[in-house]
């Protein structure tokens, strides 16, 4: 029992050795979650707070939680290639894939597996944290002139005041000739459709 | 025009957004979430410190939690792994909650105010046994140690940081340890056990060291059985193998000495087999037989005595201690309606400390355990409390003849849920006076207005706040217009079927079931499924619609059944049947009678099918469509899916006319050495489609093949069945199989090599979602098959259609050979899943979402269109006016689309959709350790105006309009009047 308390103290101490052997059959993995102070400072997420921070092997063969100081370790585990994923309310995590390897124990080859980056410690980071909720935009001018209502407001308004200016502004020539070439095509209307229309 | 035309290309795009997300003050307004521990197993109470109370439980969903000993509130709760069972916990220090799991192999320490894990230890040993853990007040090298014998391995261990001090193996590989005591004030430690099950052995070891001081064995002419109890700190209680003789065993001084009583000389009549119950009361033990309980007491050496024999459910706790060398301990027995909480002391049977009688709800039958904690009165008397965990998985604390709080912890372990409609508001009844008058409401609106504005106070915000949160409307006891008001009905692995209020969560009636009650004839009945017996719609509409419960006598599939029929509007169980068959599936039929009871047929074990409802009237319909009943069967372990269909009537009972004899019509027989069943999926029974064509991008149209007996089937290599990274990609594969079940047709298969299960599989319309891990990537991947129907692509022909040459209104049917075509498109996914479900509405014309379970027990929508096989890196510009996404390698996940937002459901187990009347809501109720209920609009709520909508922003608007309208007349008038006096 005492080599492997030894070796997980020493584990503790320096990040570097992420896997060691255990007793037994297996092998154990320690690593670390780092959770950034301010990083989530606007969440609902207390920063740092790691109590509820679960750190999952393999889709849920075992759980297990963080130490105050950030650090897990997961116990008895054979060699093979494993998954790691973190579950933190306001943060994403990438899973890392984690190689245990039987050939030379205490060599770490671990991988983010959503950038494929390689770890060179187990010490694992959010890429991003993670915000719920819609920010609600605070009351402006112009997001009342962009709803539906405004919108309709704006072209009423437009209707009404801009188009007579239009015309009023228009040269008094062209006006008269505008309204002259409508009075000779006339007002289509359902009438003059009509066949026969045409000849009245 | 063009600003028309602006005008609608901003409409376009605004409704375009394509996040669905909540604001932060929403929250609560359309969802609920509750969070339940469980049932208890093992609690420790922490009631020394001024501050507050706390109770710290573990239970058997592997939850550790602490409760507020006033309100039952968690403070704080872990949930460990499915495999790592808690078996046992102490508070050390009086801050450290310590718990050891795993069969003894971890051991945590857990602050107890935050729940933060303070040191992780584990604890291996040389061979597997009991685990036992002691706490104890020794101080080793400074420190507080904890005592721990698992895994064969005597352990000391400090309490502050998780070191282990010294060891001790015990490696005879017949010894099976049963206790460890330390007797109080002295620092050795006597392990004492079974070796060869004949022979009783000490070891007194010095506790500061693991020193082995004393090695005693004794051998007895018979065998030992189970437990011993302990009776004092250096005497035990056995039962010897037969059960009949009892023994008492001291070890005083590392010297043995022991007595043996026959039980009959106890007990007048002969009691038949008895079991020690475990408990640690000094000088009493109990032993239980089929007919009674039975309290015996040690008196001088080996004398035993019985103090009380009771016929009734009695329950004991374990010892407490009052004050220095004072015991007490309670017992609770049951009366009628009332249960007795008796406090006494260890030392005197006679007198009682506390005797109190509490009325308890029928409906959460009988005591299970109980747990005792004192406190001293104003008077300087003891007070009890005692936290009782029943039949039903509650847990309730008692204190001073009343019942302080309870909580619903049945509701932890949902089996299966259904929905009930809820009774149609009737004219002349007042369903409380809620509706506000005139003035309220707009002042309502107006306070909705200014926040809106955001021109409100603190205070006008926390008066919106509540006026949503506690609108009245959503929790009424009627049938609304949109359908969002509905009965949740739950059926629990305790055998207690409640209703939950879709609108608040709240339980509007529970029952546990006559039925899954255990009973002579029925050992150990479990509850199975829920169907919808009676939906009333048209024809009786005076009846309350009712549930159908089916369950059977014990876990393996030939056990016989059990039915219930219970009213969903008031939980009374009318009907309750204890069949003659097996229960192996329940097929709820298409077809109803004339009170609208839904015909259903329960498949038993040797593959007879019986109908229920039992009337003739049900036999004459199904008569009718006898033909037309085909079902299927997947045997997991030999790798077999067969399809039946009926035949005759039962051959051997005549009397039966309600059983029949089916007849296998194909079968297919997956190849054991490369391939394993581990998960099917079919097509909701309710599922509404609302078109078989698809149009796409270029004027075309793509018909959906769409059969209600499509079954999806995934299999991997025997080899990888088991956990991820204990095979090679080389050697892994999944095969997925898309079959009809009516003829047995394998309509589609697909290899995926180097992937592995678990996998998760949701089946839709033409469509099929299933998640699964490629272990060449070693990531997780989602792929989808769309399945397309070709006979019918030639329907296209304008001409055709005209003449009448189509086959559009030819029966879709399993029999004629569709020509089919499938589509199939892998991504990556980075969460692992632990259940995934598609939303559900009422006509299916809403597109949809996938809602995916995520392993930190989220729920996350992500939109049907990305999981499209016709995606691609470079859409033309008609597929982009279509709505295809350029094909990205992985999923996106948009935090903002998780419905659950900041919650987690705990342990989620399942996410059922319901649809709302409303065509574009759907009802997502999820379910495990916690749970959580939520409407979702997949594409917004087109069809209904959204809560926030400001009808006070509508009003005075209107209100502007028309007086605008008026100022301007005014001024036209006036304007022309001057134009004519000019």
């Amino acid at each position: 029992m005492a080599p492997i308390a030894r070796l997980l103290l020493l584990a503790l101490l320096s990040t570097a050795l992420t896997i060691s052997s255990g007793s037994g059959d297996g092998y154990t993995i320690n690593g670390r979650v780092k959770i950034p102070q301010g990083l989530g400072t606007k969440g609902f997420a207390l920063p740092g707070k790691t109590s509820n921070v679960k750190v999952i092997l393999n889709g849920g063969q075992i759980v297990t939680y963080l130490r105050p100081d950030g650090y897990f370790s997961f116990q008895n585990i054979p060699a093979g290639t494993h998954l790691i994923e973190v579950a933190a309310i306001g943060y994403f995590f990438s899973p890392v894939r984690v190689d245990v390897s039987a050939r030379n124990p205490g060599k770490v080859q671990a991988a983010l597996t959503e950038n494929r980056r390689g770890l060179s410690e187990l010490v694992l980071e959010p890429l991003r944290d993670e915000q719920y909720y819609e920010i609600r935009e605070p009351f402006s001018i112009m997001s009342v002139v962009k709803s539906p209502m405004g919108l309709m407001v704006g072209f009423m308004l437009v209707v009404v005041f801009l188009m007579p200016k239009l015309v009023e502004n228009m040269d008094p020539e062209e006006m008269r000739r505008a309204q002259e070439e409508m009075r000779n095509q006339g007002v289509p209307s359902l009438a003059s459709l009509l066949p026969g229309g045409g000849r009245n | 025009m063009a600003i028309m035309s602006f005008i609608f290309v901003f409409f376009f795009f605004s409704s375009l957004q394509p996040i669905l997300s909540l604001y932060e003050d929403q929250v609560g307004l359309m969802d609920w979430h509750q969070q339940y521990i469980g049932k208890v197993k093992q609690a420790v109470f922490h009631t020394h410190k001024t501050g507050r109370k706390r109770v710290v439980a573990s239970t058997e969903q592997n939850i550790i939690a602490t409760l507020d000993l006033r309100s039952g509130e968690i403070f704080w709760r872990h949930v460990l792994g499915p495999n790592d069972v808690v078996d046992g916990i102490d508070i050390a220090l009086g801050k450290y909650v310590i718990t050891l799991s795993s069969g003894g192999s971890i051991l945590r320490a857990w602050n107890l105010p935050d729940g933060q894990m303070v040191w992780e230890s584990s604890l291996h040993g040389p061979k597997h046994s009991k685990s036992l853990l002691l706490t104890t007040n020794l101080i080793i090298e400074k420190d507080n140690s904890l005592i721990v014998f698992s895994n064969g391995r005597l352990n000391a261990v400090s309490c502050i940081d998780g070191e282990v001090l010294w060891k001790k193996d015990f490696e005879e590989e017949s010894l099976e340890v049963q206790q460890v005591i330390q007797p109080p004030g002295s620092d050795f430690i006597y392990v004492v056990g079974f070796a060869a099950s004949s022979q009783f052995e000490t070891y007194k070891i010095n506790a500061k060291n693991g020193e082995l001081l004393k090695h005693e064995s004794t051998a007895f002419s018979g065998r030992f059985s189970g437990e011993v109890s302990l009776v004092s700190s250096e005497t035990v209680a056995a039962l010897d193998s037969t059960g009949s003789i009892l023994l008492t065993i001291s070890f005083h001084n590392g010297k043995i000495s022991s007595q043996q009583t026959p039980v009959s000389n106890l007990l007048e009549d002969s009691p038949g087999l008895a079991v020690i119950i475990h408990s640690s009361v000094t000088g009493i033990f109990a032993i239980k037989t089929d007919a009674a309980t039975i309290f015996i007491r040690v008196i001088g050496e080996g004398k035993l005595e019985v103090v009380e024999k009771t016929n009734h459910e009695t329950v004991v706790s374990d010892a407490l201690t009052i004050s220095e060398g004072q015991q007490a301990f309670a017992l609770v027995q049951h009366a009628g309606s009332n249960i007795h909480l008796t406090v006494k002391p260890a030392h005197d049977w006679d007198s009682n400390l506390l005797k109190e009688s509490i009325k308890m709800d029928q409906q959460r039958g009988f005591v299970h355990k109980v747990f005792i904690n004192n406190y001293i009165r104003t008077d300087r008397s003891h007070g009890f409390r005692a936290l009782i965990v029943m039949e039903d998985h509650s847990l309730l604390l008692l204190q001073q003849g009343a019942i302080v709080w309870s909580r619903e912890d049945g509701l932890a372990s949902i089996i299966d849920v259904t929905t009930s409609e809820l009774p149609v508001e009737k004219a002349g009844v007042s369903v409380a006076k809620v509706e506000l008058n005139l003035f309220e409401w707009l002042k309502g609106h107006v306070l909705k207005l200014k926040g809106t504005l955001m021109l409100a106070t603190p205070e006008d915000i926390a008066a919106i706040q509540y006026m949503r949160l506690k609108s009245s409307e959503k929790s009424k006891m009627t049938r609304d217009h949109n359908g969002f008001r509905k009965l949740l009905i739950a059926l629990t692995r305790a055998g207690k079927l409640f209703a939950l209020h879709t609108g608040d969560g709240r339980i509007v009636w529970s029952h546990l079931l006559q039925s899954l009650h255990k009973s002579e004839s029925c050992r150990q009945p479990i509850g199975l499924n829920l169907h919808q017996w009676q939906v009333p719609h048209h024809h009786a509409l005076d009846e309350n619609p009712s549930v159908l419960v089916v369950g059977r006598c014990g876990p393996s599939s030939d056990a016989l059944g059990v039915l219930s029929l219970v009213d969903s509007y008031t939980g009374k169980e009318f009907s309750s049947l204890r069949l003659v068959h097996s229960v192996a599936q329940v097929i709820p039929l298409p077809y109803t009678d004339s009170t609208e009871q839904r015909l259903h047929l329960l498949i038993d074990a040797d593959k007879h099918a019986h109908l229920y409802p039992k009337t003739p009237e049900a036999i004459d319909i199904f008569q009718s469509e006898f033909s037309n009943v085909y079902w299927y069967s997947v045997d997991d372990d030999n790798g077999i899916i067969k399809g039946y269909a009926l035949k005759t009537k039962c051959s051997g009972n005549v009397a039966d006319e309600f059983c029949f004899d089916s007849r296998e019509l194909w079968s297919i027989v997956l190849p054991s050495e490369s391939e394993k069943i581990i998960t099917t999926a079919t097509r909701k029974l309710n599922e509404a489609v609302h078109t078989q064509a698809k149009l796409i991008a270029d004027q075309d149209v793509m018909y959906k093949y769409i059969s209600s007996n499509l079954l999806f089937v995934a299999t991997v290599a025997p080899k990888a069945s088991g956990e991820i990274g204990s095979v090679t990609p080389e050697e892994s594969w999944l095969v997925v199989y898309l079959i009809d079940t009516v003829t047995g047709r394998v309509l589609h298969r697909m290899t995926h090599h180097g992937s592995q299960g678990p996998v998760q599989a949701v089946l839709s319309e033409n469509w099929v979602v299933y998640h699964y891990f490629n272990l060449r990537a070693h990531r997780y991947e989602m792929s989808v098959i769309e399945i397309y129907d070709q006979s019918r692509a030639d329907n296209k022909d304008v001409w055709k259609l005209v003449v009448g040459n189509h086959n559009l209104t030819s029966p879709v049917s399993s029999y004629s050979r569709a020509e089919v075509i499938t589509k199939s498109q892998s991504y990556f996914f980075t969460h692992s899943l632990k259940a995934i479900a598609v939303t559900l509405t009422v006509k299916g014309i809403t597109s949809k979402q996938l809602l995916i379970g995520t392993i930190g027990d989220q729920v996350l929508a992500l939109d049907k269109r990305f999981l499209d096989p016709r995606r691609s890196v470079n859409p033309t510009q008609a597929e982009r006016e279509e709505g295809i996404i350029p094909l990205t390698d992985s999923l996106p996940i948009i935090p903002q689309s998780y419905i659950t937002h900041s919650l987690r459901v705990e342990g989620l187990q399942s996410i059922i959709t319901v649809a709302a009347k409303l065509e574009s809501t759907t009802l997502v109720f999820a379910h495990g350790l916690d749970l959580f209920f939520t409407h979702y609009a997949p594409s917004r709520t087109y069809d209904s105006l959204t809560e926030d909508f400001s009808y006070a922003l509508l009003l005075i608007t209107i209100v502007a309009l028309v007086a605008a309208i008026f100022v301007t007349w005014i001024l036209s008038q006036r304007k022309e009047l001057q134009d004519r006096w000019r």
